[in-house]
């Protein structure tokens, strides 16, 4: 059976003032029926952008998608026109985004923006319309729906709002969602709240879902495979238990190892990745992870490394790979201090 | 030393014998919300911080947790006066803030610095880096001539991991981990004795928060300085803090030593707000129980009548409707306000 979606090379560009930013560039992968995937990167890495891509919502100019291939249902979504395109957003794939204060139209009822996609996409009458809306606020967990579905956002939470956002993806029973760091905006005791209706409303319901990401700890419990992106592609992939304990990209390493874990005793300093994501305008040749690597050699400089496969459905891009893995996340590396924020500042302090 | 002596308990003593430096006394901050259209009247208040007591002795670090709208920002501004509390008093090296003249607190600005939460924000676009820096040594006479000045914003910046060169430029030019440094050199440039750090690794990417708290962990051994450390992030607080105070609704609900509390944490918001932190290791959290808290926090225009949580706690009885329960020890150190904690009110 072929994969639901299947991404193939996708090339997003921003043409600026400052020269052409490789948002995505060259970023290939597949998502089955059903199943949870997790894009994980930190801000500027072009995990928003490609999924925004994907529902061809890139402002443009100065963005656009310059190369590659999305096949959804058996069809390229970059070769839809616009009226097909429209069908297929909101309809066969939704989206949940991070702000749900700003994502929602302020001056609309819930009622009126719930029921405007279900009368676009599923030609439902008004009255319908609105008992389908109500059940589907019940459906996330809003107590008295018929009251709140005359309300307007302000009058809901942060955490409701994005229960709001989960039944307008929900709405038109897609076949993918979406969410773009869903929780990032909400308090913890919230965030768990939402991430375990996303995952039981769709297990439910069969969707697949795309959990974008820069918080490794979210997708760990809920994504059956994760992707990690740096600086515009993708440089690891694999099930999610071989990610977390057996990371094969000095990167992925490296989150794992920066943040401090409740689970375990507290070491005594952290080790950070030092130095700074690289500008995308101009990117070092080779690996583009090289500047802040530890693990580098000479052939990184000049080489940048495929995406290789270096267990069963486990992708690296690093020519290191077979170094890494779960010695490289137990070995008690010498804390580098001091930590230098920049461009071989020399520190005299020790 | 204490400014007042006092014969009562508070969670402040019997930590540890190491001086107090900061105590703040039962302080409580309610906004007033007004309404009419001409004439303004207050018609309710938002309790952001009611009746809240502890120490903090040199050389330590106090994490401050707790949700949005918990208080925990507001208890930090209290502390630097910029609020002006509605009740309570502030004791800083022995001296009540809220009773020092607007000169006399200006000088005692030296001993207390902040660090803020957000970096784009809280630096002035129009100022280069090294004059960010370099105005507190200008505004509390610490200088004596230029060359000094350019001596000293230098040394400040190469403290902080940024290269002196970096001196002319302007906070756009720099990343958010490199903002945040430079306002972490702005608030060592008087030489304080104390930080209060108000979520100063929240906005920043994970592998730059790990830069960050080393830092501030490094320069907390070279200069002896004592932090507040205010966040959201349990895994952090836990790393950074010596102890560790849980906020909710403009309380402290639990306060105890770092590994106390995460170990061993008796109040059931404690435990709930631990059991919520994602782990990065998907075998390891599956084996974690997740307490998932029903409903919301209530709004601080109108909390709950009794305990605060009563209406999203697990454990609670009839009882905890209508007693509010004070901070008290369950074990040495330990501080709770539950009356369903084990040990409560026996210590």
């Amino acid at each position: 059976m072929p994969a639901l979606l299947d991404v193939k090379g996708l090339k997003t560009h921003f043409f600026t003032e400052e020269g052409e930013v490789k948002a995505v560039d060259g970023v290939s992968y597949d998502l089955e029926d059903g199943e949870t995937l997790g894009l994980v990167g930190e801000s500027g890495c072009g995990k928003s952008v490609s999924a925004l891509s994907l529902m061809r919502l890139i402002p443009s100019p100065p963005g656009k998608i310059v190369g590659g291939e999305v096949w959804f249902e058996d069809r390229d979504i970059l070769k839809l026109d616009m009226d097909d395109m429209r069908s297929i957003r909101g309809g066969k794939i939704s989206m949940i985004f991070q702000e749900p204060m700003t994502s929602l139209n302020p001056v609309l009822t819930i009622e009126r923006q719930l029921t405007e996609t279900l009368q676009l996409h599923k030609r439902m009458s008004r009255a319908a319309a609105r008992e389908e809306a109500e059940s589907l606020l019940a459906r996330v967990g809003i107590p008295d729906p018929t009251r709140r579905i005359r309300q307007y956002p302000h009058q809901f939470s942060g955490g409701m709002r994005q229960r709001v956002m989960i039944a307008m993806a929900l709405s038109c029973s897609p076949r993918l969602i979406i969410a773009d760091e869903p929780t990032t905006a909400l308090d913890v005791t919230i965030q768990a709240q939402i991430l375990e209706l996303m995952k039981g409303l769709t297990a439910e319901a069969g969707v697949a879902l795309i959990i974008i990401t820069h918080n490794l700890g979210v997708v760990a419990r809920y994504a059956d495979r994760v992707n990690i992106m740096y600086a515009g592609k993708i440089i690891e992939r694999g099930e999610a238990r071989e990610i977390y304990r057996n990371p094969r990209h000095p990167y992925t390493v490296g989150l794992l190892k920066s943040v401090p874990r409740l689970d375990q005793p507290r070491r005594g300093r952290l080790e950070p990745i030092e130095g700074q994501p690289p500008d995308l305008v101009n990117l070092p040749q080779g690996c583009p992870f090289r500047p802040r690597c530890r693990w580098a050699v000479a052939r990184c400089e000049t080489e940048a490394p495929p995406l290789m496969e270096t267990g069963e459905g486990h992708w690296s891009a690093c020519w290191q790979a077979d170094l890494l893995g779960i010695q490289a996340l137990e070995q008690q590396d010498e804390p580098q201090i001091p930590a230098i924020a920049d461009l071989g500042a020399e520190d005299n302090r020790t | 030393m204490r400014a007042t002596p006092n014969t009562e308990a508070r969670p402040g003593d019997g930590i540890a014998n190491g001086d107090v430096l900061l105590e703040v006394k039962n302080l409580k901050m309610h906004f007033p919300v007004n309404s009419g259209m001409l004439f303004q009247r207050a018609v309710a208040h938002i309790k952001a911080v009611d009746d809240v007591s502890f120490a903090v002795r040199r050389g330590e670090t106090l994490g401050i947790v707790g949700e949005s709208g918990c208080g925990k920002t507001t208890i930090g501004r209290c502390i630097l006066q910029l609020y002006r509390p509605t009740a309570g008093q502030i004791i800083f090296l022995e001296r009540d803030l809220g009773r020092l003249s607007s000169k006399e607190m200006r000088a005692m600005r030296r001993e207390l610095q902040v660090i803020f939460q957000d970096p784009y924000s809280s630096l002035n676009p129009r100022m280069t880096a090294g004059n960010i820096v370099g105005e507190p040594l200008l505004v509390h006479k610490m200088v004596k001539n230029k060359a000094e000045y350019r001596e000293r914003v230098a040394e400040l910046l190469l403290n902080v991991g940024l290269n002196p060169y970096m001196a002319n430029r302007f906070p756009h030019e720099f990343s958010g981990g490199q903002r945040q440094r430079i306002g972490v050199a702005r608030a060592l440039s008087v030489e304080p004795k104390f930080i209060v750090a108000d979520e100063p690794v929240s906005a920043l990417d994970v592998s730059i928060q790990a830069q960050i708290i080393n830092l501030l962990e490094n320069l907390q051994e070279q200069h002896d300085l004592t932090y507040l450390f205010i966040a959201h992030d349990l895994s952090v607080v836990r790393h950074i803090s010596n102890r560790v105070g849980v906020m909710y609704l403009g309380r402290i609900v639990e306060l105890a030593d770092r590994n106390e509390i995460y170990t061993n944490p008796a109040h059931p918001y404690t435990q709930a707000l631990l059991s919520a932190v994602p782990i990065p290791d998907p075998v390891a959290d599956a084996q974690r129980e997740r307490i998932v808290l029903r409903g919301e926090v209530p709004s601080p225009l109108n909390p709950p009548k009794g305990c605060v949580f009563h209406p999203r706690c697990p454990a609670a009885i009839d009882e905890c409707s209508r007693v509010v329960p004070e901070l008290r020890q369950v074990q040495p150190g330990h501080w709770a306000a539950c009356i369903r904690a084990p040990g409560y009110g026996a210590v």
